[in-house]
């Protein structure tokens, strides 16, 4: 006990600044202003993975490591799409993980947001369409940001999340 | 087993390998020869040879002693069947019915069930036939899969997935219980196929080293590695030294890159956060470092045919050697931490237990093997250029459990960052990047890496015009996911996450 304490303690705090939002991410119409005003930062992520090389899910999980450290910033991933806000999702849609995603996004509460992360999830990447692949999510369900990368990293990430979430960066209303 | 030798052609390349050719009514007595040497089956695929007036063929790759041995086998057009291996080598039974979704060439006697097929595309309709039309547009439809039932009083079920509750890949478990003890686990994979061996054929052979790359992104390094191994044999040239010094520092930063994520998920998963936080810190700094040395944190297309894209120069050599240190002596701190937390102990020790002999009978690879007392590792095995000249350390651990799937991550991270030290003290000068002559067309090449899991294949073909005409990548993965229907039998429900990530297997890998 008394060693892990030390090493807490010799450790210390190494969490960094979050990002500034950017609006060029978003896709489509601007979001709400009220929504964004009721959520505030406290923002619940369910992320799928819809076929993703798995590459994109390092980063993810990178988001919550000390540094990033965004449960800090009031934003958790959650289990279930039931609890989320936030459907964050990853790889060129396999065809045999369509209704999957579909059924999950299906059973958010309204309202809702979507983030495709990763060159795939954007536009296919390198796996494009195929028998087996069906491309980028938004072919799949309505997307509200992209954030590109291969894979995209904790920082685009976290800046496509809080480009969502902040009120400041709406532009609409 | 002269007999069986001699038949073998040595193929070219950086791991000793040979190839050999059989007849259909051959195939079994010689894999029952070959298992009774010791050969372990490494992967089993089909191919459509009918545009060059040969059928199918059945190809399969086992590892023993000698290395390598690629065996292929004729199959008629109107009948391209082959008996069913799965007795003798049980990882057989999943890459048999692949190969059948695939080619539609199949094992006589074996297990009917589709694997990798869903309800994406028909049963009659196979990917990669040379003559496959573009597939119908589909509806997507929901899959009816005919799971194994287990009967019996008390017993009921649990589905879970394939969307799974965190940050996971997806995958479907059937858990048959009892209370919460687990009778039985029947693990439903495929979900991630998005095609990659049909891409791999619209691509240059040069273009190809990116898509292996991204087959299973936490392996990319050995992926990478595999697939350009496997073309310059087919080019007949091997990159300068000092590339394949940095290939190897790449293969070796990405393994204790995850062991380090591993273990920290693994105390997690134990309920002891502190873990996690921690291990996160030193990956994260990895990661840093290999954004300051490689120009990226996972630097997915580093390794590149004929060598690496960049070289490294002294200010980066100096980002990688100043952190070594520091980082072994923060890793052994935390070593002694979970050595000692009697709470995380108890729920490592004995958890998933798979014995040395199952672990033989089932073929496990890799890590997960090591972990249950086997000793392969291509690493020190065979080494190839700059292994042959690192004398990599052995792990291995003879418990089984999840306890032992640890140490063997603490014990391959230390050695790991002994190599990187090596790496970088003895890294050749020179050139980085070689140019490719033209790839062989009559033969296969074939590339295998240790990767942090275990060992990564690469089976690769060249068409003309320097196009991939076929290639087969292969996880170890694989092999390990059924072992892990076995480590669960008899633990109870909530410990299955622990044992799962114990083994921390690629669906992606598997699924391509």
């Amino acid at each position: 006990m008394l060693k892990t304490l030390m090493q807490i303690g010799r450790v210390g705090v190494v969490s960094e600044a979050p990002p500034a939002p950017d609006p060029a991410l978003r896709l489509g119409q601007a979001l709400r202003k009220e929504i964004a005003r009721v959520f505030g930062r406290a923002l619940a992520i369910r992320q799928v993975d819809a076929g993703s090389c798995n590459g994109c899910e390092l980063e993810i999980h990178a988001l919550n490591n000390p540094y990033y450290n965004l449960e800090g910033l009031g934003i958790k991933f959650v289990a279930s799409p039931r609890h989320a806000d936030l459907l964050l999702v990853t790889g060129p849609v396999s065809r045999h993980m369509e209704i999957a995603l579909k059924r999950t996004y299906e059973a958010m509460p309204e309202p809702k947001w979507v983030i495709a992360a990763g060159d795939c999830g954007c536009n296919g990447g390198i796996f494009g369409e195929s028998y087996a692949s069906r491309g980028p999510v938004a072919r799949v369900i309505p997307v509200d940001v992209q954030v590109p990368g291969c894979p995209p990293e904790p920082l685009a990430l976290l800046r496509g999340i809080l480009t969502l979430v902040s009120a400041a960066a709406d532009t609409g209303g | 087993m002269v007999s069986s030798a001699a038949r073998f052609s040595p193929l070219p390349g950086a791991v000793p390998a040979g190839l050999t050719d059989l007849e259909a009514g051959e195939l079994r007595a010689f894999c029952e020869r070959w298992r009774a040497e010791g050969a372990s089956l490494m992967a089993l695929w089909a191919s459509d040879e009918r545009d060059r007036g040969g059928g199918f063929r059945l190809h399969l790759a086992f590892l023993d002693d000698r290395g390598l041995r690629v065996a292929r086998v004729a199959l008629a057009e109107s009948a391209p069947e082959y008996p069913d291996l799965s007795d003798l080598f049980p990882a057989a039974a999943r890459m048999q019915r692949a190969a059948f979704d695939l080619t539609g060439v199949r094992a006589l006697g074996g297990d009917p069930r589709p694997w990798l097929r869903h309800a994406a595309w028909p049963a009659d309709w196979f990917p990669l036939r040379r003559d496959a039309p573009a597939p119908a547009p589909r509806e997507p439809q929901p899959e009816v899969y005919d799971f194994v039932a287990v009967a019996g009083d008390g017993v009921h079920e649990i589905p879970v997935g394939p969307v799974h509750a965190g940050i996971i890949e997806p995958g479907h478990f059937r858990f048959s219980v009892v209370g919460e003890k687990v009778l039985r686990l029947e693990e439903r994979l495929g979900y991630t196929h998005k095609g990659i061996e049909k891409r791999f054929e619209s691509l240059s052979l040069t273009e190809g080293a990116r898509l292996a790359a991204r087959v299973s992104g936490d392996s990319a390094a050995a992926y990478a590695w595999a697939y350009c191994m496997a073309l310059e044999s087919l080019c007949g040239v091997a990159p300068p030294p000092r590339a394949l010094w940095l290939r190897a520092l790449l293969v070796e930063r990405e393994r204790i890159a995850n062991h380090l994520g591993d273990l920290g998920a693994l105390g997690n998963d134990a309920g002891f956060a502190f873990g996690l936080a921690q291990f996160s810190r030193l990956k994260e700094q990895v990661l840093r470092d290999n954004q300051g040395a490689f120009g990226a944190r996972y630097p997915f297309d580093y390794i590149v045919p004929g060598g690496v894209a960049r070289d490294l120069d002294e200010a980066q050599w100096q980002t990688l050697w100043t952190q070594l240190l520091p980082l072994q002596d923060e890793a052994r701190r935390l070593r002694a931490i979970y050595d000692d937390h009697g709470g995380l102990q108890d729920r490592f020790a004995g958890c998933g237990r798979i014995s040395p002999e199952l672990a033989v009978r089932l073929g496990l690879v890799g890590l997960a093997a090591r972990a249950s007392g086997q000793t392969r590792d291509l690493r020190c095995d065979f080494p190839c250029a700059p292994y042959d000249r690192l004398a990599v350390n052995r792990v291995t651990h003879p418990g089984g459990d999840v306890a032992a799937r640890v140490a063997v991550r603490f014990d391959e991270l230390f050695e790991s960052l002994r190599l990187c030290r090596a790496i970088l003290e003895h890294l050749p000068d020179g050139a980085v990047r070689a140019e490719l002559p033209p790839a062989a067309t009559d033969r296969p090449g074939c590339g295998a890496v240790e990767g942090w899991r275990g060992p990564v294949l690469v089976a690769l073909e060249a068409g003309p015009d320097g196009r991939i005409r076929r290639c087969h990548p292969h996880d170890p993965s694989w092999q390990n996911w059924p072992a892990l229907e076995y480590a669960v039998i008899g633990n109870i429900v909530p410990d299955f996450p622990l044992i799962n990530k114990s083994f921390n297997l690629s669906y992606s890998g598997h699924d391509r």
